[in-house]
């Protein structure tokens, strides 16, 4: 790639989300938007070269892509189905011969929160929100969302076009929830950015550890959601959270790509930069008194961060702190986090019954950091043939290879 | 835009609820209707006979079998259906959460297809 198509492309990437959202609402079809857009950036790749780039880049691709649809209408000629659009399209041209301003046609930051939350309606299943976020709002292409999911392009490609069949034909509308149903949808909007940020962070499948595109696509929606939703202070709490996680990237892998425990990192790797931005966040957030889990995650996180070193960790606030996750979400998982944290903050011993409590309950078996947590209570305990039998029970359920790496390093030992 | 609301509900729930309990989910299914017509977006509204009147038919080879019974036996059946016209699903799902039904079965929620 030239050096123009590159700088080119960056644009690309950080404006079409905006121009598309606000040509979704200006043509009122999915399809009809995307098309446009990409007739217009074929157009930009052509004309931006030559004469040089437009005072606003946004700007130009939607008024662009507005004509660009208005070209792709003529040439359909379906007249029923799209009357209105037809319609729409000719007052356009009118206000154009008129000379309205062209900045009026800037994407506008409503439309992009529309959009997030129409491609997150719980009418949709998990795995088309994330799709559609991902190509709609960040941008990506088909080809990189099924590389990202170890997915088949086929496989993406349908699941796309049948969630956008679906946002058609049931009316799934383009709107910000209102007030009172507001905290629910964003609660899908916000699992979505997460289950993004986790693929790319945590890589349950396959060899590579982290997959660093998914993880930059995440933080960027999610830096975007907390600059649209001012007003709430959980999208800032999520954007902490993955601050806080990112900043530990490097030292979460050592050179031979293997897994590195908390404990264990070497913490001069933390990107500090980051862990200044979430510690920001987080107590930002933390002020308007409206707690919900993300933020409490990132409290979490902000722990961690704040300690020079394992030892130095407080593992008490850290106790409270699952404590009250626990009241947004009463899982096993976090009852698991919680014995841990009594486990440093009071003794494997206590660690130990804590767990005990919830295996009586939850259905853990075959949930790998159960057994590790176990293990390596017993172990600090000296109880190591113990141990040893759990750490086995581990490795037979665990599927990220780094972890069973890990765990057979941990059992040779 | 049309939808279709399908009630699904246990008939076997149902059956085990006293007089007085079945009187009063009556109450409630009368006056959402009623709120329903009032709002102007009810354009329809059928309750249906329990599945033990069902009888189902198949064309096959340009004969007809005819079969005691619904189409299928399932956990919760279709008991009744609301056709109203929303703005969107949004809307549609705020209307359909009002069912007494949605309480304990399950309401279905269907756009009604388009001819363009």
């Amino acid at each position: 790639m030239s050096q123009a198509a590159r700088a080119l492309d960056r644009i690309f990437r950080a404006e079409s989300g905006a121009v598309l959202a606000t040509l979704i609402r200006l043509l009122g079809d999915f399809q009809l938007a995307e098309d446009a857009l990409q007739d217009a950036l074929t157009a930009a790749l052509e004309s931006w070269p030559r004469g040089g780039l437009p005072i606003s880049p946004a700007a130009w691709l939607t008024t662009t892509a507005r004509r660009k649809a208005l070209d792709r209408l003529r040439h359909l000629k379906i007249a029923e189905t799209k009357k209105a659009t037809w319609a729409l399209l000719k007052r356009w041209e009118q206000e154009a011969e008129q000379g309205v301003d062209a900045a009026d046609l800037s994407p506008v930051a409503d439309d992009q929160l529309r959009l997030i939350f129409t491609c997150c309606h719980p009418a949709l299943s998990r795995e088309a929100q994330v799709a559609l976020t991902l190509q709609t709002l960040g941008g990506l292409s088909v080809t990189e969302i099924a590389r990202a999911f170890l997915v088949s392009e086929a496989a993406i490609a349908q699941r796309l076009a049948r969630a956008k069949q679906k946002i058609l034909r049931a009316g799934i509308p383009y709107e910000v929830p209102a007030r009172e149903s507001l905290a629910t949808r964003l609660e899908a909007v916000l699992g979505v950015l997460y289950l993004v940020f986790n693929e790319g962070y945590l890589a349950t499948t396959g060899r590579q550890l982290v997959r660093g595109d998914l993880v930059e696509d995440a933080l960027r929606l999610a830096r975007s959601l907390a600059e649209l939703l001012p007003t709430e202070p959980e999208p800032r709490g999520l954007l902490a959270l993955l601050l806080l996680h990112d900043a530990r990237r490097e030292a979460r892998t050592d050179e031979a790509g293997d897994l590195v425990l908390l404990e264990d990192q070497d913490r001069s790797k933390w990107n500090q930069a980051r862990i200044q931005e979430g510690l920001r966040l987080v107590e930002d957030a933390l002020r308007e008194r409206k707690a919900g889990p993300y933020q409490i995650q990132a409290a979490i996180a902000a722990v961690h961060a704040e300690a020079p070193t394992a030892a130095d960790t407080d593992w008490r606030q850290i106790v409270l702190l699952y404590q009250a996750l626990l009241v947004h979400e009463p899982t096993p998982i976090v009852e698991l986090n919680r014995a841990v944290a009594i486990s440093f903050a009071s003794g494997p011993g206590r660690g130990l019954s804590a767990l005990e409590a919830i295996e009586a309950i939850g259905n853990l078996e075959s949930y790998a950091p159960v057994h590790l947590a176990r293990a390596d209570m017993l172990h600090r305990l000296g109880r190591v043939e113990e141990a040893r039998e759990c750490y086995r029970r581990a490795l037979a359920c665990a599927d990220n290879e780094q972890v069973r790496r890990f765990i057979t390093r941990r059992l040779a030992e | 835009m049309k939808y279709a609301l399908l009630i699904y509900e246990s008939e076997k729930i149902w059956a085990s609820l006293s007089k007085e309990e079945q009187g009063q989910i009556y109450n409630e299914y009368m006056s959402l209707t009623e709120e329903f017509a009032k709002s102007g977006k009810m354009k329809g509204c059928e309750p249906l006979d329990p599945t033990s009147t069902a009888t189902t038919i198949r064309v096959r080879s340009g004969k007809v079998s005819t079969q005691d019974g619904p189409f299928a036996e399932t956990k919760e059946q279709l008991g009744g259906v609301y056709v109203i016209d929303a703005k969107d699903l949004d809307e549609a799902i705020a209307w359909a959460a009002k069912i007494p039904a949605a309480r304990t079965g399950s309401i279905e929620i269907r756009p009604v297809m388009k001819f363009d």
